[in-house]
């Protein structure tokens, strides 16, 4: 074997991801494509259209009655627990009951022949609702003393009040930051088979399979082993997929159920924007006391959020907004409140990054704070406050700050993107332009990677060996586009040495690892590929046994090399190996299991390590806006992302360029707009506005610090990449905030709010043009 | 009409398609996924709007073929008749190999989850056939109509400039079989009525211009449907029935466009992407803007005179074509009528065209060689957006007075609408920016706008005004417009 010799598709490769070829023939398969077996019926939901009420009077008989109806549900057909609650709390129902608390929450299901029957047939439903006073926004919902859906988080350090009241400076204000929508392009589908007795099994187009066996157990009163939950990918998720798929999940199997067919249910798009949970909207008051060199000496905030009518995942979204509030800023004196609210509006959820941009965002506002008022470059106040040496590197939860690598990320960035030649270009071009103005920015991500439920970093792989060599792999990751499927094959061609096309990437389900974890906070890779080398690993050791005995040479004898096994001095392909290890009856089988170590978390004392490490970022945006209109185009952007070792360069860039553009989209134009009934009336392409390719910066320069590597064991040595990149679209915000203050001559800090669409942009020029 | 046809008849992929069980309101995308099992095209938001659904249309024009990108979730089964519909499943080769974009997109990483995928596949086959080695900004346009939710959409742009390095768009047999294509299209058409139906879901495709008037006649409580790029969401998000429902997307009659001295006249069935032909030449001032509607899917199928005939406030045609002075024709089978395009607009939903009559031409007078022209539309997305404010502007100056104003707002009012006040203010006083000045003020007494979730009432005011500086600003040569790749 020559040293050169390497595997195809191994660890640290630009390997494409494992369907492409799929995607591009439309022979990728996604729930909605698969054969549906004779007499498979469709579920429809029935949805309030009042936001909050007492239902008077449910008549479903024209519904009943409609062509091709079989049967309708409610919650009376539920035979166990009429929730979805995916942490306990029991407070979100699969159907209404006597109450409806949001427009669009589900009261009935109606089962029909085809889709279009269950559709047509849903609309004639007579629902009279006593109309209730309904809390739609976050800052009536606390003026109201509406309740917090779950437990308020704390985080304090040091003595804020002494250090805020002995700050040279003080600024005290607040910042409204915007929901969004998940626009995943496959929208929410459940498809459920009927089995023998209680068994179901079905396919949910779900980031948390566990989860969805888990509540659709819950709901039929039966036990998780009835239920085996499968997807082998989705057509996005970003977090939307995380929780909300068990309510369909849930119709669907009890449908099956009740009437002995498969049943698929797949609501329209606009029923999935109106009915499912979003990006929460945020409302942050902060105080932030600092001193002449722009230095932060003290903060006091409070974090707000929209939470909808029920917990979902709003208490741990609303305590990693606190968790980021410091970003990568160093707070000596500190005290970070959260205010989950309820509001009568879809329970909001996960969604990529889940409460840190929120929070990430208004720590990137008071530095604009600060560098407007004294007249400072916000870069250069962004350096004196990066987290430091002892003494400046403990957060405001207690977690010392070990691998910061921003210093040296920063200032690379800073070069190749010209950081400072282009702001003095920009500031003279502003001068002399009347209408149209330039805006640059510079901001960085410090992002904690680990779940803060600490129970969920744990995660589970199968791996087999069939006696011709072929490798059959299955973890508790689910695809949903990110590439997780091929970065896990790859670490398991790397472990065997063999190449990548000799390992069979089978679909997620519950029947093969079980109690996994939601394929989310950034996790997948780290978590699965983990578990899937452990599983690799002990399937290696008993190869290594057997050769070492068999062959009588020492264990360090027996190497794998590509696709090749060295025994002594004798090489056998990998193939013929795994059948004299089958004919010697070796278990060729192993069950993969991992837990990141080191992390732990006191949520009452606001203290402890909740992330094993952290990933870091920076981007440079430029902008420039039409003063008259306030319209907009992102002219130019540079980034540079740490994914540690990256264990597929070519797949986290694709992260890293998507996830800039999804929070670009979040910070510009996507809006989610509520009319005074209640009703949300941005829930469709139309009138929700994701970017588009015309909306992607002209110049995208990304890159990867190739230096870096992860200082944790992590699987070999890489970073998460799914949520961080998002964040990097603070630059685009802030940049637009420039422009806009360049008609005050850089005086007044915009305070611009999200999403800065072309109305919110010239509502700020206007309002600093009237103060000047 | 006893000679009435009563099946469709069209081309999918290799094999011919003959239906007769066919209702109005039967979609393509549909008849695809659950009719034909060619799950390949997706439905992401059986609106228009996000492109998962793309598959091209072929369809005879002026004795050619032509393939567009069209969306099947909004394109009605019925208006098929005589066309080749192309899915992504007729691109790879029988041997498995992948076509040239589809292997540029996996060389250059343009999937990751793959949802959305198939159609971007099909918007750069269209383009690729066009124009296989494209700029960065003629991607841009071919994609407007297609989201991306995954990769920011940079790996997709990048294998859109490769697609060439992957094979001639000579050699695909979309091109070299077109004449072929052609005949067979040909062979299907009988050039009779057409007339199928679900159960009462009647569709009725006409035999001609004159065939819709006695149609219409016979009919006249019918749904006109031309691109259905409005009547196809009646279906899709509210359910209604359009029957019994006209096409006239297949009569080549009403796709004419005729250039005389003084005018540009378009029949009523001309799309957008067929008007692009007079853009450059006789309509410059609209080139940014015409690129702004909708996106290419489209702009491929939705006509002018649906823009118009539909009344929507907030259409992007009719402040444009208002501000030029176009008149509109209207036919039925007791005769024609004539009347200016602003008069056709009555109220909110309601406009001057009588049951029985049609839309049938629109005449756009040329502007004059010194004339000041601009359209701005403001949205809260660049592309693929619906105006929350349109503007449009012509006027002559002479001798440095203000000699004619026409200006036309879409978004400011329940209708397009003239600013007649701020027309006042203008005609006759010297073109300064302190006519400009005073004109804005006349704004308030034209228009008092709503708010809705495009825009604030207030925003929408704001802005309107605004634009009249815009223009002022724009003709005396102050750079006023962004533009893409402005990176200092």
């Amino acid at each position: 074997m020559s040293a050169e010799a390497v595997i195809k598709g191994g660890v640290h490769t630009d390997e494409r991801h494992d369907s492409a070829h799929k995607h591009v023939t439309g022979r990728a398969e996604y729930i909605d494509d698969m054969m549906e077996p004779v007499g498979t019926l469709h579920a429809y939901l029935g949805l309030s259209e009042q936001a909050h009420g007492r239902i008077t009077k449910l008549d479903l008989a024209d519904v009943i009655e409609a062509p091709g109806v079989v049967g309708v549900l409610t919650h009376e057909d539920i035979p166990g627990h009429n929730d979805v609650s995916p942490t306990g709390k029991n407070d979100d129902p699969v159907f209404a009951e006597a109450l409806v608390e949001f427009q669009g929450q589900p009261i009935f299901a109606v089962i029909a022949e085809t889709r279009d029957n269950a559709r047509r047939a849903a609309s004639l439903a007579k629902v009279d609702t006593a109309k209730q006073h309904h809390v739609i926004d976050v800052a009536e919902a606390m003026d109201v003393d509406y309740p917090h859906v779950t437990e308020p988080l704390k985080l304090e350090r040091g003595d804020v009040g002494a250090a805020m009241a002995g700050a040279p400076h003080r600024i005290k204000a607040s910042q409204r930051v915007g929901g969004q929508d998940h626009f995943y392009l496959e929208g929410h589908i459940a498809f459920a088979f009927p089995g023998e007795d209680d068994e179901v099994t079905v396919y949910s187009s779900t980031q948390h399979p566990s989860e969805v066996q888990h509540l659709v157990a819950h709901v039929l009163g039966i036990r998780s082993n009835d239920v085996t939950v499968n997807v082998r990918r989705m057509g996005g998720a970003f977090g939307g997929k995380e929780s909300q798929p068990a309510l369909f999940a849930a119709v669907a199997a009890l449908a099956a159920k009740r009437f002995g067919r498969a049943v698929k249910l797949r609501p329209d798009r606009d029923d999935d924007m109106i009915a499912t949970g979003k990006r929460h909207d945020f409302l942050n008051t902060y105080e932030v006391g600092f001193d002449e060199d722009g230095r932060i000496l003290a903060v006091d905030g409070t974090y707000a959020a929209r939470c909808g009518f029920s917990a979902d995942l709003s208490g741990p979204v609303t305590d990693r907004a606190l968790f980021h509030a410091d970003n990568a800023y160093f707070y000596p004196h500190v005290r970070l409140k959260s205010r989950p609210m309820k509001t009568n509006t879809v329970s909001n959820t996960a969604f990529r990054g889940f409460g840190g941009p929120q929070g990430l965002i208004t720590a990137e506002r008071m530095i604009e704070e600060i560098a407007y008022h004294l007249g400072k470059d916000p870069l250069e106040v962004r350096k004196v406050n990066f987290y430091g040496d002892e003494g400046r590197d403990v957060t405001p939860y207690h977690q010392t700050v070990q691998d910061n690598i921003l210093p040296q990320l920063i200032s690379e960035l800073e070069a190749s993107a010209e950081y400072a030649s282009r702001r003095q270009a920009i500031l003279e071009h502003n001068a002399a332009s009347h209408v149209i103005k330039k805006g640059l920015a510079l901001t960085p991500v410090k992002f904690g990677i680990s779940f803060t439920a600490t129970w969920f970093n744990q995660a589970g792989a199968l791996v087999h060996i069939y006696n011709d060599g072929s490798i059959h792999l299955n973890h508790g990751g689910t695809e949903m586009g990110q590439g997780l499927f091929t970065k896990v094959a790859q670490v398991v061609a790397d472990c065997f040495q063999v190449d990548l096309d000799k390992i069979k990437i089978t679909g997620t389900t519950t029947g093969k690892v079980p109690n996994t974890s939601a394929t989310a906070a950034s996790s997948g890779s780290d978590l699965n590929g983990m578990a899937a080398a452990n599983a690799a690993d002990q399937i290696k050791a008993r190869l290594i046994d057997f050769a070492a005995e068999k062959y009588s040479v020492p264990e360090d004898q027996v190497v794998f090399e590509p696709n090749t096994v060295r025994i002594g001095n004798e090489r056998k392909s990998f193939e013929e190996f795994i059948k004299e290890a089958y004919m010697a009856r070796v278990h060729l089988s192993a069950a993969g299991f991992y837990k990141t170590p080191e992390i732990h978390w006191d949520r009452e004392a606001g203290k402890g390590r909740p992330f094993y490490y952290f990933a870091y970022g920076a981007a440079v945006s430029e902008v420039s806006v039409d003063t008259l209109t306030g319209e907009y185009h992102v002219d130019r952007v540079d980034i540079l992302h740490d994914v540690g070792r990256s264990l597929n360069p070519a797949l986290d860039k694709g992260q890293i360029e998507g996830g800039f553009v999804q929070g670009m989209g979040w910070l510009t134009t996507e809006e989610l707009w509520w009319d005074e009934e209640g009703r949300l009336r941005t829930h469709a392409p139309s009138t929700y506005k994701i970017p588009l390719a015309s909306d992607r910066p002209p110049v995208f320069n990304v890159n990867l610090a190739e230096w870096s590597k992860n200082r944790e064991a992590t699987i070999r040595r890489s970073k998460a990449v799914g949520e961080p990149p998002l964040m990097l679209a603070a630059s685009v915000l802030e940049a637009l905030s420039m422009a806009v203050a360049s008609v005050a001559d850089y005086k007044v800090c915009p305070r611009l709010d999200a999403p800065a669409t072309p109305e919110c942009v010239l509502m700020a020029i206007e309002r600093l043009r009237e103060g000047a | 009409m006893s000679s009435a046809r009563t099946e469709i008849r069209f081309l999918l992929n290799g094999k011919d398609v003959c239906l007769s069980d066919v209702g109005a309101s039967d979609t393509l995308l549909d008849h695809l996924r659950l009719g034909q099992r060619l799950t390949g095209t997706k439905e992401g938001c059986a609106e228009g709007d996000c492109g998962a659904c793309t598959v091209l249309v072929g369809r005879r024009m002026g004795g050619g073929l032509v393939y567009e990108t069209v969306n099947a979730c909004i394109r009605l089964l019925a208006s098929l008749d005589c066309c080749h519909v192309v899915t992504v499943e007729h691109l790879v080769h029988a041997d498995g190999t992948l076509h040239p974009v589809q292997q540029a997109l996996v060389d250059h990483h343009g999937s990751q989850c793959g949802f959305c995928t198939p159609g971007i596949v099909m918007s750069l086959y269209a383009l690729w056939m066009s124009t296989p080695s494209p700029t960065v900004q003629d991607v841009e346009v071919a994609l407007q109509g297609n989201l991306c939710r995954c990769t920011g959409y940079q790996p997709i742009i990048d294998a859109a400039l490769a697609m060439a390095e992957h094979g001639s768009a000579a050699d695909d047999a979309l091109v070299h079989e077109r004449s072929v294509v052609t005949e067979r299209l040909n062979s299907l058409d009988d050039g009779a009525r057409v007339e199928v139906s679900r159960e009462t879901d009647l569709a009725i495709l006409p035999a001609s211009a004159a065939d819709l008037a006695v149609v219409l006649h016979e009919h006249p409580e019918a749904t006109i449907v031309a691109g259905s790029t409005d009547v196809g969401l009646w279906i899709t998000k509210f359910m209604r029935s359009i029957s019994p429902a006209v096409f006239l997307g297949h009569l080549e009659e009403l796709q004419q466009i005729v250039r005389t001295a003084d005018r540009v006249t378009i029949g009523s069935g001309v799309t957008y992407t067929q008007f692009e032909e007079v853009i450059a030449s006789e309509f410059a001032h609209m080139g940014e803007f015409w690129s702004r509607i909708g996106g290419w899917q489209i702009r491929n199928m939705g006509t002018i005179g649906g823009n118009i005939a539909n009344g929507s406030p907030i259409g992007d045609t009719p402040p444009a074509l208002i501000a030029l002075g176009a008149t509109v024709s209207l036919a039925s089978r007791s005769g024609k009528r004539t009347l200016p395009l602003e008069d056709f607009f009555i109220a909110y939903g309601e406009q001057d065209c009588k049951p029985r009559e049609f839309l049938e031409a629109i005449q756009i007078p040329r502007p004059g060689p010194g004339d000041l022209n601009a359209v701005y539309k403001i949205s809260k997305r660049r592309d693929e957006d619906i105006s929350s404010v349109c503007g449009a502007f012509s006027l002559t100056i002479a001798d440095g007075l203000v000699e004619t104003a026409r200006i036309a707002y879409g978004g400011m009012a329940a209708k397009p609408k003239r600013a007649s006040h701020v027309e006042a203010a203008l005609v006759g006083k010297p073109w300064t920016e302190e006519t400009v000045d005073r004109a804005m003020a006349a704004f308030a007494k034209d228009f008092t706008p709503l708010t809705d979730w495009r825009a604030s009432a207030e925003y929408r005011a704001l802005s309107g005004r605004n634009l009249l500086r815009r223009f002022y600003l724009e003709h005396q040569g102050e750079p006023v417009r962004l533009t893409r790749s402005t990176a200092a």
